[in-house]
């Protein structure tokens, strides 16, 4: 079987995506979790070397109104953070899927992220999720 | 986004237009209300919309709320003024015709009801304004207390909507040329854009601007026609709740409730100088006491250090990390780029530049006492 393409996105049941680049992972918030949560004043992400299991609470957005916790979508542990965002969380509007990523992992199974959804079943779950 | 309203969810009658203006609307005391806009392209030019931008388009120029959901009366009858007297610590028989006046309903142990304002509209006529989500219980307990001759007529076929900011007085001359001559608190029935509306210089935001109350078979011309002044964009819940906290004013039901005294609120300027003598209000006996020797607590603004906001229900820590209070309102203000919150904390540790901490997501974070407002009013004297 081919490894995952490192351009390929997935995304998680908590509106978190992951792209894979070896056993690296990017993780971010999707685009339409940038849109629903409005703008963003304040962004907080784990510290470098903290381990993670999957589902944990890893990392905090903060609309003007409302916290939201992001979670690790992998188990792993942190390599990278994305201070820009910290710096300026509008970026993560401007581009959550790209330039406002949040932060990368090296993960325990780089498999594992076969089990998350591709874009189209992402896109998919969302039509059912506003239904 | 266009998600169907619920059917339990109430509209007001700017629902459609709300819609076609690009809301997201989201449940509020009972309501489908506008949260914030994505506003179609002619009106995006003017703000882009989304809480950041319709907080600052209130602060730079104008802004239009539908505020439809808060509850309208009428208080009628030649003792209206004596009667809203003895369930309120304010001076209502002292306030002149055409003039508006912020207030307190009051239970017997001293605690906050609700807070609504009043106007005296002319002799035996008073209007009053209460909010959304305590509307019902409001003209329940209003009306239980009336004396013969005394009715309270809640108005439930007008719509309220509120055009603020510095740019607002120019925008409502242009369809309302005598709406120059009132001053902050003043009210007069006077005719919006060729409509008979009810027009009160005042509002939630700090800024200059107008209440208006307007049939609701015209509050879409009315919204229409204040929308094509090309200083004003809508606005949403978001930023009124902003807006709101930046200039320090409480909303009931997070800094203000049945458990919280004027005394401690920071709103004994409510209780009239005659109302100190007579006493005549409900709770005035433990509002009497907190006044002469102090409350226990006080409501407090705060400003924590760095960027996290401290939202509603974090505890305010003293300097030695013993809990002193709890957050009440929080959230990261458009117009300091910063997070602001109030709460209340120990009436010894009230004092502005107090340091404390507020504990968010398990971490204390410094934190110290501020003056409220934290942004300056601008009303028209």
């Amino acid at each position: 079987m081919p490894a995952t393409p490192a351009s390929e996105i997935r995304y998680s049941r908590d509106h978190e995506w992951v792209r894979l680049d070896g056993d690296i992972a990017t993780i971010g918030i999707s685009d339409h979790a940038q849109e629903a949560l409005g703008d963003l004043v304040f962004v907080e992400l784990p510290a470098i070397d903290r381990t993670l299991e999957a589902g944990e609470a890893c990392a905090v957005v903060e609309s003007v109104k409302a916290a939201s916790d992001v979670f690790a979508p992998l188990a792993g542990k942190v390599v990278e953070t994305n201070q820009s965002a910290v710096d300026d969380p509008a970026v993560v509007n401007a581009d959550a899927e790209g330039e406002g990523w949040l932060f990368r992992m090296e993960l325990d199974d780089p498999e594992a992220v076969e089990a998350l959804m591709d874009a189209a079943a992402y896109a998919s779950f969302l039509e059912e999720e506003g239904a | 986004m266009s998600d169907p309203t619920p059917a339990d969810l109430l509209t007001t009658p700017l629902d459609a237009w709300h819609r076609a203006n690009g809301a997201r609307m989201v449940a509020f005391a009972g309501y489908a209300m506008p949260v914030q806009y994505a506003p179609p392209p002619e009106l995006a030019a003017r703000c882009r919309g989304g809480v950041l931008a319709e907080h600052l388009q209130c602060r730079s120029a104008a802004a239009l709320f539908d505020v439809s959901h808060m509850g309208q009366a009428w208080l009628t009858g030649r003792g209206a003024a004596a009667a809203l007297e003895r369930l309120v610590p304010g001076d209502i028989a002292g306030l002149a015709p055409g003039q508006q006046r912020y207030t307190l309903l009051t239970n017997g142990s001293g605690g906050i009801i609700d807070d609504l304002m009043v106007a005296n509209i002319e002799a035996g006529r008073l209007f009053l304004v209460v909010n959304a989500s305590r509307k019902h219980d409001d003209f329940a307990h209003i009306a239980a207390a009336l004396p013969a001759g005394v009715q309270l007529e809640p108005l439930a076929d007008r719509a309220l909507l509120a055009l603020q900011g510095p740019a607002a007085a120019a925008a409502m001359a242009r369809l309302c040329p005598p709406s120059e001559g009132l001053t902050f608190l003043g009210v007069a029935a006077l005719p919006v854009a060729g409509i008979d509306c009810l027009v009160s210089r005042s509002g939630y935001t700090g800024e200059d601007g107008f209440e208006i109350s307007v049939p609701a078979h015209r509050a879409v011309a009315l919204a229409d026609a204040l929308l094509h002044q090309h200083e004003v964009a809508p606005a949403g819940l978001g930023a009124r709740d902003s807006l709101r906290l930046e200039a320090g004013l409480c909303l009931y039901g997070a800094d203000i409730d049945e458990t919280t005294t004027p005394v401690e609120a920071g709103l004994s300027w409510t209780i009239g100088k005659r109302r100190r003598q007579d006493w005549g209000f409900p709770g005035a006996a433990t509002i009497r006491v907190q006044m002469e020797s102090g409350p226990a607590r006080r409501r407090v603004g705060l400003r924590p250090e760095g960027r996290a906001p401290a939202r509603a229900g974090a505890p305010i820590l003293d300097a030695a990390g013993a809990e002193a209070g709890c957050v009440t309102s929080g959230l990261f203000s458009p117009s300091l780029n910063a997070p602001i919150a109030m709460g209340y904390v120990q009436a010894a540790l009230a004092k502005s530049g107090t340091p404390l901490a507020v504990q968010v997501r398990g971490t204390a974070l410094p934190a110290a006492t501020a003056r409220l407002p934290f942004v300056p009013h601008r009303y028209v004297a």
